[in-house]
């Protein structure tokens, strides 16, 4: 039986990859542990080893692919009396089709790769982000070029461009310079600015949090990367109790204009501790800007204007939007304003109002609701901190129901602070109670099947704002 | 003999290579690794006892004015501690920064803010440094070159760090002091500081004020190493125990530190053994504590008697003088405190501003 080598994943939240370079070619004897190939990703290479042996008797991928689904097959292995015509011409090319979803049973195939062949793990509701219709920007002119970005990139892109601007900005964390970036989000800036502005940290959360506010307030911009945000539990004595209050406490003497960034809130298959929302801790918090992008035009635009704001803030992306591509203006200087909501899609039955991972949730469900005859109308916030309350209310006063949705838990969660809003501000207008879409009241469980109920879906977005319209 | 004496005392020695031996040791001959203390001339001299002084009737004034409620929540009194900052301030120049926790108030005037203003930060009124909003922990002058003023035990080291972080990136010649507590130095910050501060060799002093006690529990019920100095050794960082009631001790000790760390040789620690004569905050127990060891340090240590002793013996000035500048002072904190319990309370606008900039 021929044995098939599947695209590996570098990791669970790796859709697809590049196929770099064939390292045996076709006839070529392979023993278990023989690095075959070789396959890249935007974040990260990764050889690939036989862990069978024969003939490679097929390279089904030729080398210089790009785009490779995970799991696709990319060669075969053929045992000992075993011929190439014995692989199928028929074969499916899966290179097209989205790696399965982990809670489908997967064919135990052997899969050649160093890393353990574990299969991506992805929500149905995230595989294919949906795009919110193009709202210019008011900032945009008419005729912009738009380039299709991937949020790293443009993440990446807005730090270049405030490094260049600003000899005060500098970004600093752990692997961010020679490694680029534990999630390639830093990539090249080491070799453009130098040690002395791309700053590798040691372990050391809370250590450097508050060297970086110290640096702020001697005046400095400094860009803080946590790994993750979950890490900068470590740290946050230093991000609230000096950066979000000094500015009050000093009587206004001591500004620290400082970016705390990384990704946010569940990756795939990381289980508990990192997997938290932190949205709604540091929304609490006075003193704090809290901005939480979706699209890479919206990361670049208001990554810019975080690092030239005078106040610090918490810059919450997201590790499964980092890949997805969205189109980005060709513009010198792109920024967007922090505290201004967007309406993705514009609709007239409820309002959807997300922001981040949300709004794959939130734009998804619109389409499938769209079917149902009922036009959602979705608001990316994309800050939380100052909430841009007055564009969900002017929304509330069209549609009269609303539903919130975020990956963070319900208990004083954003969610619920969007509903007070509402009651205090649309009470007369709301035609029903608003309903929360959120991650269920538990710690973040590691098994495909749990984490995907513990996380919010589309069905749950479109029951609630079936609920809401009575339909 | 001072040049001799400052090489055996810059501590890499004793403090990096030998830390096993060092470490058994007694009490009793730490004061071996201290330097030899140099001596003031007249002019240092009187400078010294005016600026200790300044601080003391300071907080003298400060603990009447909380006795009589116009100071309200904490208020914690330098007094016995003056030597320090002053010792210290001496060995800085323009555009250097001073950061530390929340006994602040003599650091404050150190550094050459007015009392006035601080004493009406205490009193919450708004000709206070932080407008009222602060109070005593929440102090900042950037114009004197004082970061705070952080009520949160041992930030400020990682705060200070990246004061110095900020002078390094600059390449401006600046130098931070980070004052912290022997209770400060048991948290976690404090070394991952002094491992960045050393890695990339940023140009701190870490102060460590040994006042024997955090709170009401004394160092030995605290800290496994009880010679402060030695907290750096395992990051190369050099250290040394100073008499923190002298001075002249302090100010030779400064002078060596900030010029370690201005010649981009990286953070230096120096550990000021000195006293805090009153409690941990205005309600304390004394409890952890004998009276007779407050009296015997106040008798036989005091920083200020001890440089009005020698300005007396030398002929220096005379106890008229010395009272004259003593009745000076007096008249300015109790003009402090007329200002602090004049001035208005911050109008309640003012409840809105400075949350954002």
């Amino acid at each position: 039986m021929p044995t098939e080598v599947l695209m590996p994943a570098l990791s669970p939240t790796m859709e697809k990859g590049n196929l770099a370079k064939w390292l045996k070619k076709e006839g070529d004897q392979v023993r278990s542990g023989d690095v075959i190939a070789e396959i890249e990703t935007d974040k990260a290479t990764m050889e690939v080893e036989a862990i069978d042996e024969g003939t490679l008797g097929k390279i089904l991928v030729p080398e210089g692919t790009q785009d490779v689904a995970v799991n696709t097959p990319i060669a075969v292995i053929l045992a000992e009396g075993e011929d190439a015509s014995a692989v199928s011409a028929s074969r499916p090319q899966a290179a097209e089709s989205a790696p399965p979803v982990a809670a489908a049973p997967m064919e135990p195939s052997p899969v050649a790769a160093s890393a353990p062949a574990t299969p991506a793990v992805v929500n149905s509701a995230v595989a294919a982000p949906p795009q919110p219709e193009t709202v210019p920007e008011p900032d945009v002119p008419e005729g912009t070029e738009f380039v299709s970005q991937t949020m790293r990139e443009a993440l990446r892109d807005a730090m270049a461009e405030e490094m260049r601007r600003d000899g005060d900005v500098f970004v600093m964390g752990e692997e961010v310079a020679e490694y680029q970036g534990a999630y390639k989000i830093t990539q090249g800036l080491l070799q453009e600015f130098g040690a002395r502005r791309v700053i590798d940290t040691p372990i050391t959360e809370h250590g450097f949090a508050g060297v970086g506010v110290g640096a702020a307030m001697a005046g400095l911009k400094p860009i803080v990367e946590f790994m993750t945000f979950n890490f900068a539990m470590q740290a946050i004595d230093q991000i609230i109790n000096s950066a979000a209050k000094t500015l009050y406490m000093s009587g206004g003497q001591i500004t620290s204009s400082i970016v705390f960034r990384g990704p946010n809130g569940a990756a795939a298959r990381v289980a508990a501790q990192h997997s938290q929302d932190y949205t709604s801790w540091y929304s609490h918090i006075p003193g704090l800007k809290v901005v939480a992008p979706y699209t890479a035009a919206d990361a670049k635009g208001l990554l810019k204007s975080a690092i030239r704001d005078p106040n610090p803030i918490i810059f919450l992306e997201n590790e499964i939007l980092y890949g997805h591509s969205s189109p980005v203006p060709k513009l010198d200087d792109f920024t967007v304003p922090i505290g201004k909501a967007k309406i993705a899609r514009p609709g007239k039955d409820v309002t959807l109002v997300a922001w981040s991972i949300g709004m794959n949730y939130a734009l998804k469900a619109a389409e499938e609701l769209s079917k149902l005859g009922i036009e959602a109308e979705v608001i990316d916030l994309r800050t939380i901190r100052p909430m841009d309350v007055p564009a969900i209310v002017a929304s509330v006063q069209k549609t009269g129901r609303c539903v919130t949705v975020e990956e963070g838990w319900h208990q004083s969660g954003v969610g619920a602070e969007i509903v007070a809003q509402l009651m205090e501000k649309a009470f007369d207008y709301l035609d029903a109670p608003v309903l929360r879409v959120t991650g269920k009241d538990v710690p973040m469980p590691y098994a495909a099947n749990l984490e995907k109920l513990a996380l919010p879906s589309v069905q749950d977005v479109i029951d609630a704002a079936r609920a809401v319209t009575y339909r | 003999m001072v040049v001799a004496a400052n090489k055996s005392a810059v501590g890499r020695a004793p403090t990096a290579k030998a830390p096993a031996r060092a470490a058994a040791k007694s009490p009793a001959r730490r004061s071996d690794r201290m330097a030899a203390v140099p001596e003031f001339t007249k002019a240092e001299e009187l400078d010294a006892y005016r600026r200790m002084l300044e601080i003391r009737r300071f907080e003298e004034k400060a603990g009447q004015l909380y006795g009589m409620g116009l100071i309200g929540g904490f208020c914690h009194l330098y007094i016995g501690q003056e030597a320090v900052v002053v010792g210290m301030q001496a060995a800085l120049k323009q555009g250097d920064q001073v950061i530390t926790g929340y006994r602040d108030h003599g650091h404050m005037l150190a550094c050459g803010m007015d009392p006035k203003g601080v004493m009406a930060e205490l009193t919450g009124r708004r000709g206070g440094y932080s407008k009222g909003k602060g109070g005593s922990m929440h102090m900042f002058s950037t114009e004197k070159g004082f970061f705070g003023g952080h009520g949160i035990v041992g930030a400020q080291v990682s705060l200070g760090t990246g004061l110095a972080f900020a002078n390094h990136y600059r390449d401006n010649g600046n130098v931070t002091l980070a004052y912290f507590g022997d209770g400060a130095a048991n948290q976690g910050q404090v070394y991952e500081s002094f491992n960045m501060a050393e890695l990339w060799k940023l140009p701190v002093v870490y102060i460590i004020e040994n006042n024997k006690y955090a709170m009401g529990t004394a160092v030995n019920r605290a800290s496994a190493q009880t010679d402060f100095s030695k907290r750096g050794s395992s990051f190369n960082i050099p250290g040394e125990q100073v008499d923190g009631m002298d001075v002249r001790a302090v100010k030779a000790a400064g002078e060596r530190a900030v010029e370690f760390a201005r010649s981009g040789k990286g953070p230096y620690i120096l550990e000021m053994l000195t006293y805090r004569y009153r409690g941990h905050s205005m309600s304390d127990p004394a409890k952890y504590r004998s009276k007779e060891e407050v009296q015997k340090m106040r008798t036989e240590h005091d920083p200020i008697e001890q440089v009005r002793n020698r300005l007396l013996e030398k002929k220096w000035a005379t106890e008229e003088e010395l009272k004259a500048i003593d009745a000076e002072l007096r008249d300015q904190m109790n003009a402090a405190a007329d200002f602090a319990s004049a001035d208005p309370e911050p109008d309640p606008s003012e409840l809105y501003t400075d949350i954002l900039r």
